[in-house]
C-alpha cells in the first residue's frame, strides 16, 4: 500500500510527510534542550562561584574552536551533497556524504582527547556542577553526531540504492537527514559559547 | 481540494496478492489497525496490573499491619514477612500503581490504542503517514513496559519514590529507581515517534474535503494531545537524563550541599538544585494530565453527538477551547509546587494560568452537557459511560479549584483530597470514557457488538463503586489525613474519625474489581460469538463507518472524499434521521449507495 504524499508535495502544505516530521522531531529537540539549558541556567544562578568552578575545569578553546569549525565545514559539505543530488551527480553526492561522515568523525576524536585530558587530571562529571552539566549536555550532543552520522553514512552506501528506484525519494530524505545535521550543528554553536567563552 | 482518487483502489486492488506471514501480519505489523489493537490490548493489561497493586495497598489501608489473607505468602519475607505489608512494599506499590496507570495504561490506550485505530480512518486516511516507526513506537512502549516489570524482580525491588520520583530522595534510592528511569526513556521514546506520526498524519493525510473544521472533535482531541506529547515530554527525557547521571555518574544536578542521610553527610560535590526536579517533571506532568484528558473528551463528544442525535452544541467554540486548553496547559505546571517556598509572585502568577485553564475546560463540558438539552438520548452502553463521564469529570474538574489557588492548597496540598480529585479526573472519568469508546468502536475493530445486558452489568456497579472508592478520600483530605501513609492514617489522632472510612472504600475497590469481570467476559466472548455487526451499527455520519468492519489493510475500498461537517444528526426532512459525512450534496437517497457501492 502507498501512503500518500510520501515523496511528492501535498497540493496545500506544499510539503511531504518526511518534511513535517523531522521538523516536528526537530521542535522535540528543541525542548530536549531547552529544558537542558534551563537546567544550565539554574545551576550556574544557584552556584557560589561559577566562575572558579568553570576556571578549575580548564576547558580547552582552541580544541573547541578547531571543532566548531569542523562542524560548521560538515554542514556545507551536508549541503553540497543533497546539491549533488538536485543536480542528478550520485558519485558527487558519494563524495559529499562521506565527507560530512568523516568530519562527523574528526569531531568525535577531538572530542575524545578532550574528555581524556580532563578525566587525566580527574576532572569528572561528579567533581562539581560545572562539569557534570559541561559532560552530560555535550555527551548528549556527541551522541547525537553520531545518531547523525549513522544516518548519513546509511543514505551515502547502503540507502543510496534507491537513487535507482526514486531520485527525487533519495534526495528528500537526505534534505532531512541533512535538516537533522544542521540542527545537531546548531546546538553546538550554542553549546562552545556557553560553556568556553562566556 | 486535493484530486479526489489518489490511486487507492488501485493500490488497494495490488495489495491483495501480497501474503504476509504470521509475524508480520499480526505482531511486527505495520498496519495502523493492528498497531491500535496492539496498543489498546496491552494498556487494557497494564490498567488491569495496576489496580491489583492498588487492591493491595487497599489491604494495607483497611487492616493495617495484619496479614493479607490468602495471597499473604507470595511477597517473601522481604516484602510482606508473615503476609503483612511492610511499608517499603506499601511505597513500592504506590509508586509502581502510579506509574504504571499513567504511562503504560491510560496513554497507550487513550492516545496510541484509540488514536492508531480511530484517527486514520475518521480523516479517510489508507494508514498513518510512517507506518514503519509506527511499529517502532509500540515496540519501544513494549520494552518500557517489559523494564517497568522486570524491575519488580530486582533484588532491592522496583521503584518506590511516588510517582513523581521526587529528588534528593529517588536520587539516593535503590537500584529500583533506575530500572524506573531507563524504563520511562523507552515509553518516552514512544510517545514521541507516536506524537510525530499523530500530527503528520493529521496534517497530511485527511481525505479530500475533510478541511480542519469538518474534523471530528475527536480528531481534534488527539491532534493537540500529540502536540502536549510532543512538546512536554522531552523535558522529562532531560530530567531523567539529569537523574541518571545523579544516580550512575555521581554527579550533583538534583543534590543540594550539605546533604546529611541518616546522620551522615552524603559524599557528593553538592551545589545542586532538588527544585530543578520538580520544574522539570511538572513541566511534562501537567500537559500530561491533559494528555489523559482530551482523547477521552474526544470520545464522549462522538458518542455523545451519535446517541443524542444532534449536532454537537458549540462544536467550533469546543475546537477553539481545545487549542486553548493545549496552548495554557504549559504554563501552569507550578501550581503543583506552591508549598516548596518558591515565592509569592511565583505563586500568584500559575494560580491564576490556573483559573484561566478552567475555562476552556468548563466550555467543552457545559458544550456537551448542552448537547444534551432536548435531545431523545438513546440509552446504550457507550452512551451510559458516556453520561457518567460528565458529572464525575465535573466532580474532579471542580475540586481542583481549590487545589489551583495557594491559599486553599497550603492546607489540602499531599492529602487524600488530591488523590479524591485526581482520581475523580481520571478513573470515573478518563476511564469511563475509554471504556465508551471501547463499546463504541468495538464492532469497527472486530466486525461484532458488544452484549448490552453485560455493558450495562459493567456499567451500574463500576459508577457506584468508583464512588465509594474516591468520594470519601475527598472527605479524609479535607480532614488533614497525608497521601503517603502506610497505615492509612491511624497513627495520627486527626485521622481518628475519617479512619474508617478507609474500610468501606477499600470494600468498593475489590467490588470494583469484581464489576470488571462482565466487561472481560463481555470483551473476550464478543470477540468470537458476539451479534454480527454491520458496518455502520450505530448509524453514524463520521468517516471511520464507511470502511467494513473490521476495515482491510488499506482501510477503505473506495476512496473516501468528505462533503460535510461531522454531526449532521436529526437533519429536517432527512429520514434516516442523518447525513453521513461522505454522501455527495443532493443525493438524498444515495446515501446508502454511498455505504455499499463496495
Amino acid at each position: 500500500m502507498e501512503i500518500p504524499y510520501t515523496v511528492e508535495a501535498h497540493p496545500e502544505t506544499g510539503l511531504n510527510n518526511g518534511k513535517i516530521g523531522i521538523w516536528l522531531f526537530l521542535t522535540s529537540e528543541v525542548m530536549l534542550f531547552g529544558a537542558l539549558f534551563a537546567t544550565f541556567i539554574m545551576l550556574r544562578i544557584g552556584a557560589d562561584d561559577w566562575a572558579h568552578l568553570k576556571a578549575e575545569a580548564e576547558l580547552n578553546i582552541p580544541l573547541a574552536t578547531v571543532n566548531t569549525i569542523v562542524l560548521i565545514t560538515s554542514s556545507v559539505t551536508m549541503v553540497m551533497a543533497w546539491a549533488s543530488l538536485m543536480r542528478r551527480q550520485l558519485d558527487r553526492y558519494r563524495l559529499f556524504m562521506l565527507a560530512t561522515v568523516g568530519f562527523g568523525c574528526v569531531f568525535l576524536v577531538i572530542k575524545y582527547f578532550e574528555y581524556t585530558a580532563k578525566f587525566a587530571h580527574h576532572h569528572y562529571p561528579s567533581t562539581n556542577t560545572f562539569l557534570a552539566i559541561y559532560f552530560t549536555m555535550t555527551g548528549l550532543h556527541a551522541l547525537h553526531v553520531i545518531g547523525g552520522m549513522a544516518f548519513n553514512f546509511y543514505y551515502a552506501v547502503p540507502g543510496a540504492k534507491l537513487w535507482h528506484k526514486n531520485p527525487q525519494w533519495l534526495t528528500d530524505r537526505v534534505e532531512h537527514s541533512g535538516l537533522f545535521w544542521h540542527f545537531v550543528d546548531l546546538v553546538w554553536i550554542f553549546l562552545f559559547p556557553v560553556f568556553y567563552l562566556l | 481540494m486535493a484530486e479526489p482518487a489518489r490511486g487507492l483502489s488501485e493500490a488497494h486492488a495490488e495489495h491483495h496478492h501480497e501474503e504476509l506471514s504470521f509475524w508480520r501480519q499480526y505482531v511486527f505489523s505495520t498496519d495502523h489497525k493492528v498497531i491500535g489493537i496492539q496498543y489498546a490490548v496491552t494498556g487494557l493489561a497494564f490498567l488491569l496490573f495496576g489496580f491489583c497493586l492498588m487492591m493491595l495497598m487497599r489491604w494495607q489501608l483497611a487492616y493495617p499491619d495484619q496479614p493479607l489473607p490468602l495471597i499473604g505468602n507470595l511477597f517473601g519475607p522481604n516484602r510482606a514477612p508473615g503476609g503483612v505489608i511492610l511499608p517499603d512494599f506499601y511505597n513500592e506499590l504506590g509508586a509502581m500503581h502510579g506509574t504504571i496507570m499513567v504511562f503504560l495504561g491510560v496513554v497507550p490506550l487513550a492516545v496510541g490504542g484509540f488514536g492508531n485505530f480511530v484517527l486514520p480512518l475518521q480523516i479517510g486516511a489508507p494508514d498513518m503517514a510512517f507506518p514503519r516507526m509506527n511499529m517502532l513506537s509500540y515496540w519501544c512502549l513494549f520494552l518500557g513496559g517489559v523494564t517497568m516489570l522486570a524491575s519488580f524482580f530486582l533484588p532491592t525491588g522496583a521503584a518506590a519514590n511516588g510517582w513523581t520520583s521526587y529528588s534528593p530522595l529517588a536520587d539516593i534510592a535503590l537500584n529500583g529507581q533506575t530500572a524506573w528511569l531507563i524504563g520511562m526513556i523507552f515509553l518516552i521514546t514512544s510517545s514521541l515517534l507516536g506524537a510525530i506520526n499523530f500530527i503528520t498524519t493529521a496534517i497530511q493525510l485527511r481525505a479530500p474535503g475533510m478541511s480542519w473544521m469538518r474534523l471530528p472533535f475527536f480528531c481534534w482531541s488527539q491532534l493537540v494531545t500529540a502536540f502536549l506529547l510532543l512538546l512536554a515530554f522531552p523535558p522529562l527525557e532531560a530530567a531523567g537524563v539529569l537523574q541518571l547521571m545523579d544516580r550512575v555518574a555521581g554527579t550533583s544536578f538534583f543534590l543540594p550541599s550539605g546533604l546529611v542521610i541518616g546522620g551522615q553527610a552524603l559524599e557528593v560535590s553538592g551545589g545542586g538544585n532538588p527544585l530543578l526536579w520538580q520544574h522539570l517533571f511538572w513541566f511534562l506532568a501537567h500537559p500530561e494530565v491533559y494528555v489523559l484528558i482530551l482523547p477521552a473528551l474526544g470520545i464522549v463528544a462522538e458518542v455523545v453527538a451519535n446517541n443524542t442525535r444532534k449536532p454537537l452544541w458549540g462544536y467550533r467554540s469546543m475546537v477553539y477551547s481545545l487549542i486553548f486548553l493545549g496552548f495554557m496547559s504549559f504554563i501552569v505546571w507550578a501550581h503543583h509546587m506552591f508549598i516548596t517556598g518558591m515565592g509569592t509572585v511565583m505563586s500568584s502568577f500559575f494560580q491564576t494560568t490556573t483559573m484561566i485553564i478552567s475555562i476552556p475546560s468548563v466550555v467543552i463540558l457545559t458544550a456537551l452537557i448542552i448537547s444534551l438539552w432536548g435531545a431523545s438520548i438513546r440509552i446504550n452502553t457507550p452512551m451510559l459511560f458516556a453520561l457518567g463521564f460528565l458529572p464525575m469529570f465535573g466532580i474532579g474538574g471542580l475540586t481542583g479549584l481549590p487545589l489551583g489557588l495557594a491559599a486553599a492548597d497550603i492546607p489540602l496540598h499531599d492529602t487524600y483530597y488530591v488523590i479524591g480529585h485526581f482520581h475523580y479526573v481520571v478513573a470515573p472519568g478518563t476511564l469511563f470514557a475509554l471504556f465508551a469508546g471501547i463499546y463504541y468502536w468495538f464492532p469497527k475493530a472486530t466486525g461484532r457488538q458488544m452484549n448490552e445486558f453485560l455493558g450495562k452489568l459493567h456499567f451500574w456497579p463500576s459508577l457506584i463503586f468508583m464512588n465509594g472508592i474516591f468520594f470519601p478520600m475527598l472527605i479524609q483530605g479535607l480532614n488533614g489525613v497525608s497521601r503517603r501513609l502506610a497505615d492509612g492514617g491511624i497513627s495520627y489522632d486527626f485521622a481518628g474519625e475519617v479512619a474508617g472510612l478507609n474500610r468501606m472504600m477499600s470494600v468498593s475497590a475489590w467490588c470494583l474489581g469484581l464489576a470488571q469481570i462482565p466487561f472481560l467476559i463481555n470483551f473476550f466472548v464478543s470477540i468470537k460469538s458476539g451479534k454480527k455487526a454491520s458496518d455502520n451499527p450505530w448509524q453514524s455520519t463520521t468517516v471511520e463507518w464507511m470502511a467494513p468492519s473490521p476495515p482491510p489493510h488499506g482501510n477503505f475500498l473506495t476512496a473516501p472524499v468528505v462533503y460535510r461537517g461531522p454531526y449532521e444528526y436529526s437533519v429536517p426532512g432527512q429520514q434516516p434521521d442523518y447525513i453521513p459525512q461522505c454522501q455527495p450534496p443532493g443525493d438524498a437517497g444515495g446515501r446508502r449507495a454511498a455505504t455499499v457501492e463496495t
